[in-house]
C-alpha cells in the first residue's frame, strides 16, 4: 500500500463522506471549540459527562477529510468511556500521529482500537494537526476550559 | 585583426522567454520529491533563488562578512560598499527618486508596521480613517487594527465583487474628509487579481491622501515604477522576488519620511547620542536601526541583477500565457471552481472543490511532487467573502513551464479518484 492509500483508506474516506455523531447538542454539558489556523479547519466537540463517564458526545464543524474522519472516529470511540480511559487514549493516539509510540506498529493497534486507522498519519507531518485537532477539543471540553484551543 | 564569426541575437529580438535556459540557473528545481521531479507552483509563498544569488550569499559570508557604517577596515568598507550598491539597485530597480527613498526592512511585513506605527501614531487622531481593501493580507489589515486600537482611528474596508476585483465606486465612497490613509494591495496573494493602484492613488491624491501600496506579490510579476504609480509607499519583500528571506524594502516619499520619528531605535539611526538628546540620522538610516541583514540586502540586489538579465516582456508574456493554460485545463476539470476571475490577473489560480478540502488535493498533489498552498492564504477575509474556508492555490513564476500545469492537472484527477 502507498503511503497515500494507507492515509486514505476506505474507512477514513467513510468517515469522512459520513461523518458519524455528527450534530449539535442541546443537552451538552460540556463544549469546546478547536481551530488549526494554518488550514482553517474548525471543530465544537460538545460532551454530556456524567458521574465522569462521557454518556454523549457529538461533534460540528468543517474540515479536510482526515480532521472530519478523526473527529467521527473519536466519538464512536469514546462514547460510553470514563474521563481518564478518554485521557489514556488520547496520549497513544497522540504518540501514534507523532510516530512517538513505542514499538508503534505493533503495539499501537490494542492501545489504541479503531483509531489505529489513522496510524498513517504520521508519515504525513503536515497533517498531524488535522487529525488531533478534534482530540485536543475534547480534552479540553473535559477539562472546561474556556478558551477556544488552537493547534498553533 | 581578429574577426568576431560569432552571431549574436540580441535579447529582445528573440520573442520567448527560453524557459530551460531560466530553470537551468534555479538549482532547486531539479530536485525529486517522493521519487518525482518537483513542480514547484507555491510561489506566491515564496520563490525559488536562482544560482547567483545563492553565490552572492555564499561570497559574502566567505570573502566580505563585516559589519557596514562603521568599520575603518578593508573588509568593512567593502561590506558597506557592496550593501549600499544593493540599495541603488533596488532604487533604479522600482525608480525610486533618491536611494534615501529605499529602507531596507525584514520584510513586507515589517514595512507596513513601519508605516503604521510610524506616520499612523504621529499623524491620526480618533475618528480618522484609514481604508484598505477586503482582499488585503493579514499583515495589510492586523497593523492597521493596532494603530486604530492605538489612536482611536477606525479601519475602512472596499468590498471586492464575485470576480474577486475592488468595487471602486465604493471605494470613491468611503474617500472622505475623514480618510486619512490608504493602504492596498497591488496584487492579491489569494486571487491574483491585479488592483488598479494608479488610478487608486490619483483618487486619494485629490484629497491629498496618502496610499501605501503592499507589492508583495506585484513586484515578481509586474514592472514596478512608483513614480508612474505616484504611490507614497510601496513595500515589498526579497524572498518573492528570487532573493533571500528576512530582507525587504519599504520606499517612501522623501517628504514623508522625513516627516516621520524613526520607528526603532538602536545604532547606526542616530548621529549623535547624549543621555540628554539624541540627533538621528539622515535617510534612509534613520528607519534602519541596528545591524541589519547584510548578505540578504547584498543577495536581493543580485536577484535584481538577475532579473534585470531578462526581458520583462517575455517574462510577463510567459507567466500570461501559463496563466491562460492553467485556467483553460482547470476549468474543464469536473467540480472544480476557480476563486478569483478577475480580468487582470497574475499567474495564480486559486480553486477548490465541494466534496475535497484544500488540505487534501495539496497532500495528494505532494506525492506527485507538486507544491501548492492549502489553505486561507493569510487571507482569512477574502476566504469569508467568498463562503470557503479554504483554496487550493498554484502561483506561478517564470521558470514555471505548460508540462508542469499538466502534471498539476493529473495530481487533482489522483486527487478526484482518492475522492471518487
Amino acid at each position: 500500500m502507498s503511503e497515500l492509500d494507507e492515509l486514505y483508506q476506505e474507512v477514513i474516506l467513510d468517515h469522512n463522506r459520513s461523518p458519524r455523531n455528527f450534530r449539535t447538542m442541546a443537552q451538552a454539558n460540556r463544549k469546546a471549540q478547536g481551530y488549526n489556523p494554518l488550514c482553517g479547519d474548525q471543530v465544537t466537540v460538545y460532551l454530556q459527562l456524567q458521574d465522569g463517564v462521557i454518556k454523549d458526545i457529538s461533534f460540528q464543524g468543517s474540515g479536510c477529510a482526515i480532521s472530519k474522519a478523526s473527529a467521527s472516529i473519536m466519538t464512536a470511540e469514546l462514547k460510553g468511556k470514563s474521563e481518564t480511559e478518554a485521557k489514556e487514549l488520547f496520549e497513544n493516539v497522540h504518540n501514534m500521529l507523532t510516530g512517538h509510540a513505542n514499538g508503534a506498529e505493533q503495539d499501537s493497534p490494542k492501545k489504541v482500537g479503531k483509531l489505529a486507522i489513522l496510524s498513517g498519519v504520521s508519515k504525513f507531518p503536515a497533517r498531524v494537526k488535522c487529525a488531533s485537532l478534534a482530540w485536543h477539543t475534547v480534552i479540553s471540553a473535559l477539562k472546561a476550559e474556556k478558551e477556544v484551543v488552537s493547534t498553533e | 585583426m581578429k574577426v568576431a564569426h560569432e552571431i549574436v541575437t540580441p535579447k529582445h529580438l528573440s520573442k520567448r522567454l527560453d524557459v530551460d535556459k531560466v530553470r537551468a540557473d534555479f538549482p532547486i528545481l531539479k530536485q525529486k520529491i517522493h521519487g518525482k521531479p518537483l513542480v514547484y507552483l507555491d510561489n506566491g509563498a515564496t520563490s525559488q533563488k536562482p544560482q547567483v544569488v545563492v553565490e552572492a550569499l555564499n561570497r559574502y559570508y566567505t570573502a566580505e562578512n563585516s559589519n557596514i557604517h562603521r568599520g575603518v577596515h578593508f573588509l568593512s568598507e567593502q561590506a558597506t560598499a557592496a550593501y549600499e550598491a544593493a540599495r541603488q539597485k533596488i532604487k533604479r530597480f522600482v525608480n525610486a527618486r533618491s536611494e534615501q527613498e529605499i529602507i531596507f526592512v525584514r520584510g513586507t511585513t515589517e514595512a507596513i508596521n513601519l508605516v503604521a506605527q510610524s506616520y499612523g501614531r504621529t499623524f491620526l487622531k480618533p475618528g480618522d480613517e484609514i481604508i484598505v481593501s477586503a482582499m488585503e493580507h493579514h499583515s495589510n489589515i492586523v497593523p492597521w487594527q493596532i494603530l486604530c486600537e492605538q489612536t482611536g482611528a477606525r479601519l475602512r474596508v472596499i468590498p471586492i465583487n464575485h470576480d474577486g476585483e475592488l468595487v471602486l465606486d465604493e471605494y470613491r465612497r468611503l474617500l472622505s474628509q475623514k480618510t486619512k490613509l490608504v493602504s492596498v494591495t497591488h496584487v492579491s496573494n489569494a486571487l491574483g487579481t491585479i488592483v488598479p493602484v494608479k488610478e487608486m492613488v490619483h483618487l486619494a491624491h485629490e484629497r491629498q491622501v496618502p496610499v501605501l501600496v503592499d507589492g508583495a506579490q506585484a513586484v515578481p510579476h509586474l514592472k514596478v515604477d512608483v513614480q508612474e504609480l505616484d504611490c507614497d509607499f510601496y513595500a515589498f519583500s526579497g524572498h518573492k522576488l528570487f532573493g533571500p528571506t528576512g530582507v525587504g524594502i519599504l520606499y517612501g516619499r522623501l517628504e514623508l519620511l522625513d516627516a516621520m520619528p524613526p520607528y526603532q531605535g538602536g545604532g547606526d539611526m542616530i548621529s549623535l547620542v547624549t543621555f540628554e538628546k539624541t540627533h538621528y540620522n539622515v535617510l534612509p538610516y534613520k528607519f534602519e536601526a541596528g545591524t541589519p541583514h547584510i548578505a540578504g540586502g547584498i543577495g536581493l540586489g543580485a536577484a535584481i541583477d538577475y532579473l534585470e538579465g531578462l526581458e520583462w516582456q517575455q517574462v510577463t508574456a510567459h507567466e500570461h500565457a501559463l496563466l491562460t493554460y492553467a485556467t483553460a485545463a482547470l476549468t474543464d476539470i469536473k467540480g472544480l471552481r476557480i476563486i478569483g476571475t478577475a480580468k487582470e490577473k497574475v499567474g495564480v489560480v486559486s480553486f477548490v472543490f465541494d466534496h475535497i478540502h484544500a488540505h487534501d488535493v495539496g497532500t495528494i498533489l505532494d506525492q506527485e511532487g507538486v507544491a501548492v498552498r492549502a489553505g486561507h492564504h493569510c487571507a482569512m477575509p477574502v476566504m469569508q467573502r467568498f463562503g470557503v474556508p479554504a483554496t487550493t492555490r498554484a502561483s506561478f513564476a517564470l521558470y514555471n513551464t505548460r508540462h508542469e500545469i499538466d502534471i498539476l492537472v493529473k495530481g487533482i484527477q489522483r486527487a478526484l479518484e482518492v475522492f471518487a
